[in-house]
């Protein structure tokens, strides 16, 4: 092929940009990266090229990925394949380090997607500038420092500031492509009509105001609540397309084979489309008096698989019983289960059989299609915990005539323990965790939190356990795990133990636990790979070589961290030579308001709006980023589910008040002694808050952080925080008592994210009044939670402070067991669960760090300065040390 | 931060509107007839390598060979001096255990040439001639690649990273640039990346001096279907390297001038900006000796000078003062290409182009 010719057969008016290697968009394609299985990963890429993508575009944002890692790894890998890197890529991500990690490995010309003025203009125009000296096309958002442009004026005057912005400073305007927002419409909200009308309308005047610019918008939003109709939705696509093509838009990211023919959509539906996307009036004599009820009347004719499920909702009541039970499982309805139930058990009565039956039969046939959904990836954790409240439910009516018939229970397929460790109080996972294997027809016999090890092997003997399962959140429990393997060995046991929870890791299993004990020791990642664990170790003939090569893979891990080249650290004194010099001019004033503050309940209305909802999902182990989770094509349903049923609870928790939200902050005058922070005249005298030093090696310009160096020697400010949530027992109970652990869990996860909005509420009033050094600071909710503000509030336990211990002076500097009633454990967690605590600095220089790896040097240093053993302060600094 | 504005771009631009100019020609086949021995190399820097075959460091060590090779080329007729080296980079020169010398290395180097130039433009200027020199800074490839891995059993594996190169790159460009160097001339570029490390480099030299540097750029292709090593076509690489705004864009090395024809056409049509090309001598014979003649090599380049395809012409490997002497004679009276005027449209490139519609 000539050059030339390339270039002819290249140019297009329409740009079809492949959407396959996006994990918030392919499901497979995210299950592949999440695995590390790269090689089929970059299969994905070749088919989409193959298939005709003109740019491909990656992305990477995934909750539980190293974001920068997997985007390099992939980039260089698809850089080694002739076939797929002929193609520009699109480099997608909604973190800016991430885009700038992936144009490092990009050879070729690129487009980076995307950047916005949500920030100011300042990092706007930075980035730009990154994008042209790196050589590349950039997508700009329409979104300023106010939000996401809705109206056509506001799309207009959005990109055309962005654009004179740009062009102000060279960039080339043929190297900006808009992304003005496509919002659903037809949604029944009035203010929704005109949304596609003002993408089509804005683009059209930007076309003339901004020369040689692009347009660029994601199709699904805009038919999002015809979610489930596909014909409709397939329709709409085309005919917004249709009218957006013309009047510029000029490319999409988009599957093809998802597009209908304009011309070959059934008229009466592509007028009733055309109405609603244009904001026409319905025909006369239609019998609507809007466009918008004219298409969800006809939607209704082209349901499809939907008007089935509709079908099927009122039919299912008709089903013969058993039918109805798995029905009811399988879509975690509890309305009727307890009637099914007896009916179920009435009958099986009446011919001669025992109520057993009833769960061995049907319910558990209901629970095996649920597991099989689930282990398929056809069902998601939030349906899995509803399936097994309705189990519950079933169960717990059974049980009065199984008791009286005193028959043996249930044959389980294994009886499993499971207990949060001593001194840690975390358990959603945990939760979680026993659901699924309840699902899968393994007992569970869950200890609860704070568990000593003593209990745990008690248990595990009284029950004739097959397995152990143990969660941790907190560093401490660590070696608390540790502890329960060795007393396991002890006793000579033999069956194995599962260890998860936020804080552990295989490697850390493969280093810690399992040369601890003999028996299988599994480190499980998360929910969905408990029941494939339990399955192997409890089968005759999968145990064995389940068991050989999980310790063979343990030992390779021992091996490869023996010879890895850890990375050199400095001497102390060095690291401390290389420490982070701020300029002390600008550290911020003395607060406003000191002293300590307490705060005995928050307005829960007001931490709502504050709510990080990312984190919520993850807990419920649905990956993605809100708010596009809720529309994202494998779990959008599932999350929108779930979101709507916190939301309903949220409503519940804000109007009857079930939790109360305690704080308590302070702030005291301080000064810097080399690592330490010296709290000046406290009334018993000085207190000295000990922090680490970071003494991994840098590169040239890097410092050794320590947050001291936040602080000014000669005289400085610190502040403090503590805030929790209360009041949730009597609920838990109450679910509990119930068989509801969808409720339970659902309650715990949100009590969370009230205590997570608390401290980021808290330390906003912080900055712009309390303290008062930003006073006239103004973030958006999104800004707040990528934490685009001046000052930092690390927690102890967490990597710049990885010190649990500090807490407990954290906590009498500010009182918080009488100030915000929250008590610690022997581990410093705290009490209750939902509860955020540290330290806040003000300079503007203040960052986030990790302090990471540190020497025997600081380690006795760090030991002198808090006047304890050696061994106590191995103990609190475990994770950093080798 | 507003840039002040070269003014040896402005000179050169004045001077490339009136003729085909003339950039140098080979260093290394140059230095092998002085027939210099270790001790030339090594002089008294008391380095423990052996330092025979670090021909950059004779700026240093024998700084009258770089300098009578580039009154050579003056004297044959080129316009632009290149800096000797090629190779001055620390990566290169740790290979002669000299990383250390890299700012002496490329600082002298510059100012030898700097001088020179100076030299003869001045004896111009005395004989009432405005025909200024130029200097350009040259910045090798090194024998890194950001794009490929070396390990074929591990394609995702880099012996280097982005920012490492450009701050090798960095090093290099700032004492090019303070030992007086015009312009900085990416050349040889095997690679796509590690020349867009080199442009990064050079933008974060501008931002430092708070001048403009300006850039040229030169592509070497490893086949003849017209791709470099990192499987760029020209027009990708154009694409891709577009941003850096470079004062010209070429070819280099590759092979000889007729394999090379095809290319030199394709990016004239494309580039907006100058088109610099400097082939080898022809392709070496069996003894790894380039033999094609000076009025040969003249002969090939002429045929593009007619085209109106070039604005710079010179020599790489092979290639001796008299094929510089004998190219400046053959486009004397050529005019130079004219800059085509390019659509404004949004250009990505992969290793191949893509051209968006407007």
């Amino acid at each position: 092929m000539t050059q030339n010719s390339t270039i002819a057969s290249a140019s297009s008016r329409f740009v079809n940009i492949g959407e396959r290697t996006n994990v918030t968009g392919s499901a497979r394609f995210k299950k592949l990266v999440m695995a590390g299985d790269y090689p089929a990963a970059v299969e994905v890429a070749r088919q989409q090229v193959e298939n005709g993508a003109q740019v491909i575009d990656v992305n990477m944002d995934e909750g539980l990925l190293d974001a920068v890692e997997a985007m390099t790894t992939f980039l260089k890998l698809i850089a080694a394949e002739p076939d797929i890197a002929r193609v520009p890529l699109m480099i997608d991500s909604s973190k800016w380090e991430v885009i700038e990690a992936g144009l490092k490995c990009v050879s070729g010309k690129p487009i980076v997607n995307s950047i916005s003025m949500k920030e100011g203009e300042d990092a706007f125009l930075d980035q730009a500038r990154k994008c042209m000296n790196y050589g590349a096309a950039v997508v700009v958002m329409a979104f300023d420092e106010k939000g996401q442009a809705d109206t056509k004026e506001r799309k207009v005057a959005i990109c055309k500031r962005a654009y004179d912005l740009l062009t102000g400073i060279g960039f080339p305007p043929e190297d900006i492509i808009f992304d003005a927002n496509v919002f659903a419409v037809a949604t029944g909200i009035e203010e929704h009509d005109r949304y596609a009308l003002d993408f089509i309308e804005a683009v059209a005047e930007l076309r003339t105001l901004c020369p040689h610019a692009h347009y660029s918008g994601g199709l699904s939003n805009l038919s999002f609540s015809f979610r489930g109709n596909e014909t409709v939705r397939r329709a709409m696509h085309s005919v917004f397309l249709y009218h957006a093509i013309p009047a510029g838009l000029d490319m999409a990211i988009v599957n093809a084979g998802q597009l209908d023919v304009y011309d070959q959509i059934e008229p009466k539906l592509r007028e009733a489309c055309e109405d609603v996307i244009l904001m026409r009036a319905p025909p006369e004599g239609s019998g609507f008096d809007t466009a918008t009820e004219r298409l969800i009347a006809l939607a209704e004719s082209y349901k499809g698989v939907s008007v089935e499920a509709e079908k099927q909702a009122a039919e299912w009541r008709s089903y013969p019983v058993e039918k109805r039970l798995e029905h009811a499982l399988v879509k975690g309805i509890d309305a009727h289960i307890v009637e099914d139930t007896e009916e179920m058990r009435a009958a099986t009565s009446e011919r001669g059989g025992r109520p057993i039956e009833v769960i061995e039969g049907p319910l558990m046939d209901g629970m095996n299609v649920v597991g099989d959904l689930f282990g398929s990836g056809k069902m998601f954790l939030p349906q899995v915990v509803k399936s097994a409240r309705v189990m519950k439910k079933a169960v717990a009516h059974l049980i009065p005539y199984i008791e009286a018939e005193k028959e043996p229970g249930a044959k389980a397929k294994g009886r499993i323990i499971m207990a949060t460790v001593k001194g840690d109080v975390h358990d959603i996972g945990k939760n979680i965790v026993g659901v699924v294997l309840q699902c899968n027809g393994y007992e569970v016999i869950d200890l609860g939190v704070m568990v000593p090890w003593s209990k745990i092997l008690e248990s595990a003997k009284e029950h004739d356990a097959d397995i152990i399962g143990l969660s941790g959140l907190i560093t401490p429990s660590l070696d608390e795990m540790v502890t329960v393997a060795e007393e396991m060995q002890r006793e000579g046991m033999t069956i194995p133990l599962l260890i998860g929870g936020a804080t552990t890791s295989k490697v850390h299993t493969a280093l810690r636990i399992d040369p601890a004990y003999e028996g299988p020791v599994i480190y499980v990642l998360d929910a969905s790979r408990a029941v494939g664990v339990a399955s192997q170790l409890l089968s005759d003939t999968q145990r064995d070589s389940f068991v050989l090569n999980t310790a063979d893979d343990y030992e390779k891990v021992r091996v490869t961290r023996a010879n890895k080249g850890q990375s050199a650290l400095l001497p102390l004194n060095e690291a401390r030579e290389n420490r982070f010099v701020a300029d002390m001019s600008q550290k911020a004033p003395p607060p406003a308001h000191p002293g300590v503050h307490v705060f005995d309940g928050w307005d829960l209305a007001d931490l709502v709006e504050t709510f990080d909802w990312t984190p919520f999902f993850r807990a419920w182990e649905l990956a993605g980023t809100y708010p596009a989770i809720l529309d994202d094509e494998i779990v959008g349903e599932s999350a929108r589910n779930l979101f709507v049923d916190a939301k309903a609870m949220l409503a519940k928790i804000v109007s009857e008040k079930w939790l109360t939200a305690k704080g308590v902050a302070g702030f005291w005058p301080c000064h810097r002694d080399g690592d330490d922070v010296v709290l000046n005249a406290q009334d018993a005298g000085e207190t000295r808050l000990t922090f680490l030093r970071q003494q991994v090696k840098k590169s040239r310009d890097r410092a050794n952080f320590c947050l001291s160096d936040f602080i000014d020697p000669a005289g400085d400010w610190i502040g403090g925080f503590a805030v929790s949530i209360h009041g949730i027992e009597p609920h838990i109970a109450r679910f509990q008592a119930a068989h509801d652990d969808y409720s339970d869990i659902l309650l715990k996860a949100l009590a969370d994210r009230f205590a997570e909005a608390f401290a980021e509420r808290l330390h906003e009033h912080v900055r712009k009044n309390l303290w008062g050094y930003a006073t006239g600071e103004q973030l958006t909710n999104e800004a707040l939670i990528r934490e685009q503000y001046r000052g930092i509030r690390p927690a102890p336990g967490y990597p710049a402070c990885p010190d649990h211990s500090l807490k407990p002076i954290l906590f009498d500097l500010l009182s918080a067991q009488d100030n915000a009633g929250i008590v610690l454990t022997e581990s410093h967690a705290m009490l209750p669960t939902a509860a955020v605590s540290g330290f806040y600095f003000a300079h503007p220089d203040s960052q986030y760090f990790g302090v990471a790896r540190i020497g025997r040097d600081q380690l006795e240093d760090y030991a002198a300065r808090r006047g304890v053993d050696i061994a106590v302060a191995e103990r609190w600094l475990r994770p950093n040390l080798d | 931060m507003t840039l002040t504005p070269s003014t040896a771009r402005a000179a050169f631009e004045a001077a490339a509107a009136q003729r085909i100019l003339i950039t140098d020609g080979a260093f290394g086949t140059e230095i092998q007839t002085k027939g210099l021995v270790e001790a030339d190399y090594a002089g008294d820097l008391g380095l423990t390598h052996d330092q025979k075959g670090n021909n950059d460091i004779l700026a240093l060590t024998r700084p009258d060979v770089p300098e009578s090779i580039h009154r050579a080329y003056f004297e044959a007729g080129a316009d632009i001096a290149e800096t000797n080296t090629f190779s001055a980079n620390r990566i290169s020169q740790a290979d002669y255990g000299a990383e250390h010398l890299v700012g002496d290395i490329n600082r002298q180097s510059a100012a030898l040439a700097r001088r020179v130039a100076d030299e003869f433009a001045a004896k111009d200027a005395e004989n009432g001639i405005i025909r200024p020199r130029f200097v350009a800074g040259a910045i090798g490839p090194t024998n890194k690649t950001l794009s490929l891995s070396p390990d074929v059993n591990d394609p995702g594996y880099r012996e280097i990273d982005f920012d490492f190169l450009t701050d090798v790159y960095l090093e290099q460009a700032a004492a090019l640039v303070e030992g007086g160097s015009d312009f900085i001339l990416i050349e040889t570029v095997f690679d796509t990346l590690n020349a867009k490390a080199g442009i990064m480099a050079v933008k974060k030299l501008e931002q430092q001096l708070g001048r403009e540097v300006p850039i040229m750029l030169s592509m070497t292709l490893t086949d003849l279907s017209g791709r470099n090593l990192s499987g760029h076509t020209v027009e990708a690489f154009w694409y891709a390297v577009r941003h850096a705004k470079p004062l010209t864009v070429g070819l280099n090395c590759s092979f000889g001038a007729t394999q090379l024809r095809p290319h030199v056409k394709s990016l004239s049509a494309i580039a907006d900006t100058y088109i610099m090309i400097y082939p080898n001598a022809g392709l070496p014979n069996e003894l790894g000796e380039y033999d094609e003649m000076p009025d040969t090599t003249a002969g090939f380049v002429h045929e593009w000078a007619i085209a109106g395809q070039v604005n710079v012409l010179g020599g790489c490997c092979g290639s001796s003062p008299a094929h510089i002497a004998a190219m400046a004679k053959a486009v004397e009276s050529v005019a130079p290409r004219k800059l085509p005027p390019i659509e404004c449209k949004t250009r990505l490139a992969g290793l191949e182009p893509f051209i968006m519609a407007a």
